[in-house]
């Protein structure tokens, strides 16, 4: 990993009469302005350059300054998975002439964080095929993430208004003179697990043209987290992927600390991480059970569901809630485990290893299955990069990047467990990806047990955690920061961060801007699946209409993560 | 990445016998068949219920309706400092104080109204953290059913507990001290009482 001075230095190199960049000193990660003129070829050479090798833009997002001249700054997130190095680019835009070049012939995962940021910044990216709204509907007027814009107002989308390309109007008759079909499939069907819509052009059952439509499970995350304090956002990162949510808000509490530079007690990182992995596992236990289920094995599905609802019972008994369990808190964790919680974890371990030798004995063998799933879906290591995609998805792709391996956090590097990785890139390497990583989290949560030492849960710091209860009842100065948090919220020092974890679908990043105040002044989530799932479309062509099932379950798209 | 970090998950090519697919199918029965006499003679696997005749039991923390504790002498513990109102981040809180006029001090503050809206709740028991006075805590009564979004705004009335605390079915509360029931897994579960 080359030093930030040699990287910048690097960068510089780009550009010999010293225009394009300039550096933004104090920054978590390098941090370069840029000017859009000089955007293209700044993406160009940092990608293609063999030492810079920026193959991953993990994430395109809009910011909004309305006192600013230039009112608009476009933000790019960059990552080399070969170096490990990582780079943010920020293209600062005035409101009159908010307009930049598109990325999207360089990298192709910038194409929908891009129309997002079109969509809630009104930001137009010259060169977008494609640029029209993605989360908000047709119907929608303004631009939701500006400062302005006054969240009161409600847009209504008639019938008749909805999306529907263009190609999808035109009849068009196939080689045979048959006229091909149009099918619509979602937005509610059992087997898209969720809202999302694809329209796909049908040759029998040869999908020839495919596009998907997804926001209908948008509820303005990011907008919502603009108005409330810190820790009131940690309800709603609950929503986001709902079959995981533990690492949601642990990854949300980690940005959020690296921006306060406080740390969360061992104790309570040692439980972050068990229940973490445990939400891994459950997440793993949806995926491969629904894709199964779509396949038509229901009984996997259903052995599977056991393991699950005991995790479940887990997390209530810790946290009181079983699904959106808001058990994190920025410093720490709400309350400590209970008695007992060894013996349940122990308990659990044997039950999933159970339950998944049960399931691989059903299926993994099985030449139904395997005949169903190899070669179904194969993206190539590169492809998959420059879709943006992270996680078992990359992984079954051949690329061994895992955010806690290659950038660890919670302790993660001195544990000791494996990075599942499989060539293929099909349906059925993403299946043993995951498999095998339910095992390798199985370890995590039996290392993690054994380090399981009695300590606080929460930091002591009066400016961000809650202090004691007992202390509130009796201490007048506890009873004071106590109300100073709540009605105030903790001060997050003005500044930006982008906290990145390993999520159950791959690189969850939380993009935050803080100006000092009780409340964030802006958070972007990168969610895993909205990368991955822009690439379902291509990945769809040619296939038949039964595989684009099984294509879509071994993705693991969550609608929560997706729409936010 | 070290190497030693990754572990190769390719599959083998299929062999003779799997290609034949009877003996995977056998394979796949048995366990089938394990499952089915492990559930038909002990239970020793299944963790649905036959709802609601038997229900399962939850932890002490659960987090369900909420109920408003009372002092000793029958009235609210609540002073209207309007903590919890500030922290939700559903916004399902109103609360409008007033005097009591049977307060020993002087301008010491109770609610008139203290309304939840059941269905914006989100459960999530920031109120219960944010109250200085462990007035509002949480019980473990999650099955609620209205025929009206009004009915679903409960008040004081129905908030308000006045029997003994520890009649309650309480639920998510501030802890100090131990916590008083253990995980149970596999799940543990009880007849109804209806």
């Amino acid at each position: 990993m080359a030093t930030r001075e040699a990287l910048l230095e690097t960068i510089r190199s780009l550009f010999p009469d010293g225009s394009g960049v300039a550096e933004d000193a104090g920054c978590d990660v390098l941090t370069v302005r840029s000017d859009r003129t000089a955007l293209p070829h700044l993406a160009q050479r940092l990608k293609n350059d063999p030492s810079l090798d920026f193959d991953l833009l993990a994430d395109v997002c809009g910011v909004d300054y309305p006192d600013r001249s230039e009112r608009f700054e476009v933000v790019y997130h960059l990552a080399s998975l070969t170096h490990g190095h990582r780079l943010r680019i920020r293209v600062p835009l005035r409101e009159d002439d908010a307009t930049l070049p598109s990325l999207i012939g360089v990298w192709k995962s910038a194409d929908w964080f891009e129309r997002e940021a079109f969509d809630m910044f009104g930001i137009i990216f010259d060169g977008h095929p494609n640029l029209r709204r993605i989360l908000c509907h047709p119907s929608f007027r303004g631009h939701a993430l500006r400062k302005d814009y006054d969240p009161g107002q409600r847009w209504l989308l008639r019938e008749g208004e909805q999306y529907e390309p263009a190609w999808a109007r035109d009849v068009r008759e196939d080689d045979d003179h048959f006229e091909t079909q149009i099918l619509n499939l979602g937005p509610s069907h059992p087997a898209t697990h969720g809202t999302l819509r694809v329209i796909a052009r049908l040759d029998g059952e040869i999908i020839t043209q495919a596009e998907v439509e997804i926001g209908y499970l948008h509820r303005c995350f990011e907008k919502m987290a603009e108005s409330h304090t810190w820790n009131q956002v940690i309800p709603y990162t609950d929503r986001l992927n709902y079959c995981s949510p533990m690492i949601n808000g642990v990854g949300y509490a980690l940005a959020v600390e690296r921006l306060l530079g406080v740390t969360a007690p061992p104790r309570a990182e040692t439980i972050r991480l068990i229940l973490s992995e445990l939400s891994r596992i459950m997440d793993h236990i949806v995926c491969i059970g629904a894709n199964l289920n779509d396949l038509g094995a229901m009984t996997p599905f259903l052995y599977m569901y056991e393991a699950r609802e005991e995790i479940y019972s887990v997390l209530e008994a810790c946290a009181g809630g079983r699904l959106t369990i808001s058990y994190v808190r920025i410093g720490g964790l709400a309350n400590d485990v209970p008695a007992g919680f060894e013996d349940a974890v122990r308990y659990l371990i044997g039950k999933v290893t159970r339950v998944v030798d049960d399931m691989e004995r059903l299926i993994t063998k099985n030449r139904i299955f395997r005949d169903r799933t190899e070669g179904i879906g194969v993206l190539s290591a590169v492809d998959a990069v420059n879709w943006g995609w992270t996680g078992p998805c990359l992984r079954a792709s051949g690329v061994g990047y895992d955010v806690r391996k290659a950038h660890p956090y919670l302790g993660y590097e001195t544990y000791d467990f494996q990075v599942p990785v499989a060539t293929g890139g099909d349906t059925l390497a993403r299946y043993l990806v995951r498999v095998e990583e339910i095992r390798q989290s199985l370890r995590l949560v039996d290392q993690g047990l054994a380090r399981l030492a009695p300590g606080p849960i929460i930091s002591d710091d009066h400016r961000v955690a809650l202090p004691a209860k007992d202390k509130v009842y009796t201490e007048m100065e506890s009873l004071i920061w106590h109300f100073k948090l709540i009605m105030d919220g903790m001060k997050v020092p003005a500044g930006e961060v982008y906290g990145f974890t390993e999520g159950a679908n791959g690189e969850l990043g939380f993009y935050i801007v803080s100006d000092g105040g009780g409340k964030p002044y802006r958070i972007k989530v990168r969610p895993p699946c909205f990368a991955i799932f822009q690439a379902y479309p291509e990945m769809l062509q040619g296939r038949m209409i039964a595989d684009s099932v099984a294509i879509l379950g071994s993705l693991n798209i969550i609608a929560g993560e997706l729409d936010r | 990445m070290k190497s030693a970090d990754v572990v190769n998950v390719d599959p083998n090519g299929q062999t003779f016998l799997q290609r034949v697919y009877l003996v995977e199918i056998v394979k796949g029965l048995w366990v089938t068949l394990r499952h089915f006499v492990g559930n038909l003679f002990g239970r020793s696997y299944t963790v649905t219920v036959p709802w609601p005749e038997v229900k399962r039991e939850y932890s002490d923390r659960l987090r369900g309706k909420h109920i408003l504790l009372t002092r000793d002498d029958g009235s609210p513990r609540c002073v209207a400092c309007y903590m919890c109102e500030t922290a939700c981040p559903a916004d399902c809180i109103h609360i409008e104080a007033e005097e009591d006029p049977t307060a020993a001090v002087e301008w010491e503050k109770r609610p008139k109204v203290f309304t939840i809206d059941l269905l914006r709740c989100v459960f999530c028991g920031f109120c219960v953290d944010a109250c200085p006075k462990e007035a509002i805590v949480m019980s473990r009564e999650h099955e609620m059913a209205f025929s009206s979004r009004d009915q679903a705004v409960v008040g004081l009335a129905e908030l308000l507990q006045k029997q003994p605390v520890a009649t309650l079915d309480l639920g998510y509360r501030p802890y100090y001290g131990e916590s008083k029931r253990l995980i149970a897994l596999p799940i543990p579960m009880k007849s109804s009482t209806s």
